[in-house]
């Protein structure tokens, strides 16, 4: 963790004010808001830890309160697994700050200096003296209604009493006993409402008959705005079957305006791109030794949470009440009145957590649908969620890509050129990105607004389809060029990890190839490219705790392989050893994952994060695509876009390594490219057998054997 | 057409009006306030709003109201609560099994229905019994764990 208290961390500098981020209670507890959200990955209790440690209170004392747009400091999006990075940094900053406060105050009150002050659990003692006073007693006379100064020194790791133990989330206990999420928010009042979305995503509405619906039980009102169709119903079985009826009623014009879906690498190689160098040096001569090339591609793929979007709104007395499981509450408030042309001032965004999120799916959306039927009953809260088919036809799907990687070896088995090229969409479609509307139901407006493009964030801040493309390994020459696809037929934004994924699989199975034909072992292979010596350890970690044997062969059937990153290259060092066994298809036995994630503050959270990443990202790698036809996406269900279930799910042993002196790095998103590689690799150890085509169906794999 | 229609819900006789075709999942998280049983699909394809109806495992997304009528349906809340919570509920607190949790109580009722005809299912006879319940986060690993748990102390009680 960072010593320097000199300039504030990036979210509390935006946001100084300290009681915006808590406020001592006098009951004996303490309210603390952050800019982050719960989004599955444990990180509201992460920062409750680092607030809990840095006041020197207990963790149960701690209340944290959802993002909300009247109060909660504004720390953008949720996302990119900067959330311990940026979030935890400020919250530490603001928290050391608070503590100090507060000891001032006591230091006034008893005429004594701070060094005479010990805290424990809230409660000031005044060394060789029995004065004590409590924080609660002294929260009406500490003045926390002033800026961070960064003039107070955060903890030094060996000060550390919580940061770094394995304590329990806040949200478990209610989730698996009741209501805790945004779909069980109940408003007085309450409608229900369901949209009708269109057949496919440029189709236009010719006309729609809605008598049948309006004549149904409980319907309380149909808004259409261009070819935007939503209802409201007093019950929520009511406001699905009028939906249904209303869908019946329409009469779209559809095009077939979507690319062969079996053929994205051929499409996605023949469009005009925005091209950009990541990476150029030249090697010094050297004599030519072996040289190979390789194409690895990917298809879309669905986020796919299990609760579908869901979303609340109420218009009432000139304010708009939004209530939202997006990633960024306070981008989509300001998108929200963008639209709607509203001022943010009279529009509040607040966040309840939803189902898993994995990055950009439909929870904005869904918002905006609320505010739009919510608009027609003012005074009535409007509870809308989306079908299960809404979610799979509309959230943006992670784009397709394709990397072509090309490499020479030395004659001593060392690479001295490197030269990768790939293609694909940029990652990003969150709103509030682009001056067009960010919001899928302001597309199907009669003003004809288009979906903005994607962007990419800069790649010294982890990019987006370009993230991870520069391998993280020391070769004397390499070229990286990104060909970022401007056309967007089917709609994408981020899903976790962004190219990372795609880029990581090339490299490190690209690595495997090049190791192969230099007749290394792969982990020796990688070891000798990599000068970082974080690299190595978790490389060294992982082969020992997996039982790796340097060029040991696989028996056909089974194998172990290999796969490395540094996440965006400035993040968490991942290394991944998975065994396969391979019948029909390939099943993932045994990942073992060792992370280096700078300082830990909760291990189990990590090993959760771990755990859950590798088992999705074997989902990813093994069985899923979304598929469409040449007009609409044709997965719509479970039954269309199969994951990974119980009895396939790999058992996942992981291997911390803590760095309490360096700075924390998020963990949320590192392990998936290494896992997809490591897959890869283990069968080609197994049966000799390289696949480069994702997913890695029992097609792809013959296919591959037949090569 | 709307009926009244009797249901037993967590051991509570309730009477609920509403068309007999009405999916239960409706019906527990609207008339009756029982939230824990969470809509994951509509179709019965990934066991996110399971209940049990006579002790059988269902999908009450895909079970119109009226074939729970005079039977007796358990959801979550008919386990445990916060404050007193089922061994089972217990033994996902104690192994952290969960990550955004919206799975996780459609987990906990198949684990229940395993349990009551196998008390003590080997680990591949619990991973197959939740093989029609999906997770999305990848927790399977610590479901599988905390139902293991369960059966453990279990047990351990039994033998003390």
């Amino acid at each position: 963790m960072s010593n320097s208290t000199a300039k504030l961390p990036p979210t509390l500098d935006k946001n100084r004010r300290l009681d915006r981020w808590v406020r001592i209670n006098i009951e004996g507890t303490v309210t603390v808001r952050t800019g982050k959200v719960e989004i599955g990955q444990g990180i509201v209790s992460a920062i409750a830890q680092i607030a809990a440690e840095e006041l020197d209170i207990n963790y149960s004392r701690i209340r944290m309160m959802p993002v909300d747009t009247t109060i909660s400091p504004n720390e953008g999006s949720t996302s990119g697994s900067r959330s311990v990075e940026e979030g935890g940094e400020a919250m530490r900053q603001a928290c050391a700050e608070i503590r100090d406060a507060l000891l001032q105050a006591a230091a006034r009150k008893f005429d004594t200096s701070l060094e005479k002050l010990s805290v424990e659990d809230g409660t000031i003692r005044v060394r060789g003296s029995s004065d004590t006073i409590t924080y609660w007693q002294l929260a009406p006379e500490a003045n926390l209604a002033r800026d961070a100064t960064g003039q107070v020194r955060p903890k030094h790791a060996d000060e550390f009493k919580l940061v770094g133990k394995a304590l329990p989330r806040l949200d478990i206990t209610a989730k698996l006993t009741g209501a805790a999420f945004i779909h069980d928010l109940v408003l007085p009042g309450m409608l229900h409402g369901r949209i009708v979305r269109p057949p496919s995503y440029r189709a236009k509405l010719l006309s729609l008959d809605d008598g049948a619906a309006r004549a149904m039980p409980g319907v309380r009102a149909i808004v259409r705005e261009g070819s935007f169709i939503g209802v409201i119903a007093g019950r929520e079985e009511q406001a699905v079957k009028a939906m249904q009826a209303l869908a019946r009623g329409c009469e779209w014009r559809e095009q077939a305006d979507l690319p062969d879906v079996d053929a994205m690498p051929e499409f996605l190689l023949a469009q005009a791109a925005e091209d950009e160098n990541l990476s150029d040096k030249s090697a010094a001569s050297t004599a030519p030794g072996k040289t190979l090339t390789a194409t690895y591609t990917r298809p879309y793929l669905a986020h796919a949470s299990i609760g579908p979007s869901c979303a609340l709104a109420w218009w009432h007395e000139g304010t708009l009440e939004v209530w939202s499981h997006s990633q960024s509450i306070y981008a989509l408030r300001d998108e929200i009145a963008k639209i709607l042309k509203l001022s943010p001032d009279n529009v509040i965004a607040r966040h309840a957590d939803g189902a898993g999120c994995y990055g950009h799916n439909g929870a904005d959306d869904a918002a905006f649908d609320a505010v739009l039927l919510a608009r027609a009953v003012e005074g009535h809260p409007v509870r809308v969620q989306w079908m299960r088919e809404d979610e799979f036809a509309w959230e943006p799907f992670g784009p397709a890509m394709v990397v072509k990687v090309g490499g020479s070896l030395s004659v001593n088995g060392n690479v001295t050129e490197w030269k990768e090229e790939i293609w694909g969409n940029r990652h990003v479609s969150r709103p509030g990105r682009h001056p067009d509307p960010g919001l899928l139901a302001a597309w199907h407006f009669d003003q004809g607004y288009e979906p903005p493009p994607a962007v990419d964030m800069p790649l010294a801040m982890g990019g987006g389809s370009q993230r991870n493309a520069v391998p993280y390994y020391d070769f004397p020459g390499q070229s990286v060029i990104n060909h970022a696809v401007k056309a967007m037929p089917v709609r994408t934004s981020t899903l976790r990890a962004l190219g990372a994924y795609i880029n990581v699989f090339a490299i490190e199975s690209f690595m495997d190839e090049l190791a192969a034909a230099a007749g290394i072992d792969p982990v020796e292979f990688r070891l000798r490219h990599l000068k970082d010596e974080r690299a190595q350890a978790v490389i060294r970690a992982a082969a020992a705790k997996a039982g790796w044997k340097p060029n040991a062969k696989g028996d056909g059937t089974h194998g172990m392989g290999i796969g490395f990153a540094r996440y965006k290259n400035i993040g968490d060092y991942v290394a991944v050893i998975a065994k396969v066994a391979v019948a029909e298809s390939v099943r993932v036995v045994r990942v073992v994952a060792a992370i280096d994630c700078g300082c830990i503050v909760n291990p189990d959270g990590i090993i959760n994060q771990v755990e859950g990443g590798i088992v999705q990202a074997t989902s990813w790698t093994l069985k899923e695509q979304v598929r469409f036809d040449r007009t609409r996406i044709t997965t719509r269900t479970w039954e269309d876009y199969p994951i990974l279930n119980f009895s396939e799910a790999p058992k996942v042993e992981t291997v911390l390594i803590n760095r309490p002196e360096q700075a924390s790095l998020g963990v949320g998103e590192g392990m998936a490219g290494p896992t997809a590689a490591a897959i890869a690799n283990a069968v080609f150890n197994a049966m000799g057998v390289r696949v480069r085509e994702l997913p890695m169906t029992p097609e792809r794999i013959v296919a591959a054997m037949g090569e | 057409m709307t009926e009244t229609i009797k249901l037993n819900v967590n051991g509570v006789e309730h009477s609920v009006t509403a068309e007999a075709d009405t999916p239960l999942i409706y019906i527990l998280r609207n008339d009756l306030n029982l939230m824990g049983t969470r809509f994951g699909c509509g179709l019965g394809q990934c066991g996110a709003c399971n209940v049990l109806i006579d002790g059988n495992n269902v999908a009450s997304c895909d079970t119109p109201l009226w074939a729970a009528a005079g039977k007796r349906t358990t959801t979550i809340e008919g386990l445990g609560t916060p404050d007193h919570l089922h061994p089972l509920q217990q033994a996902f607190v104690d192994e952290q099994a969960a990550q955004c949790g919206y799975c996780v109580n459609g987990i906990i009722i198949s684990a229940k229905a395993l349990l009551d005809r196998n008390p003590e299912p080997g680990e591949d006879e619990i991973r197959a019994a939740l093989d029609r319940n999906l997770c999305r986060c990848g927790t399977h690993n610590r479901f599988i764990r905390a139902i293991q748990r369960m059966v453990r102390e279990a047990k351990g009680n039994v033998a003390r």
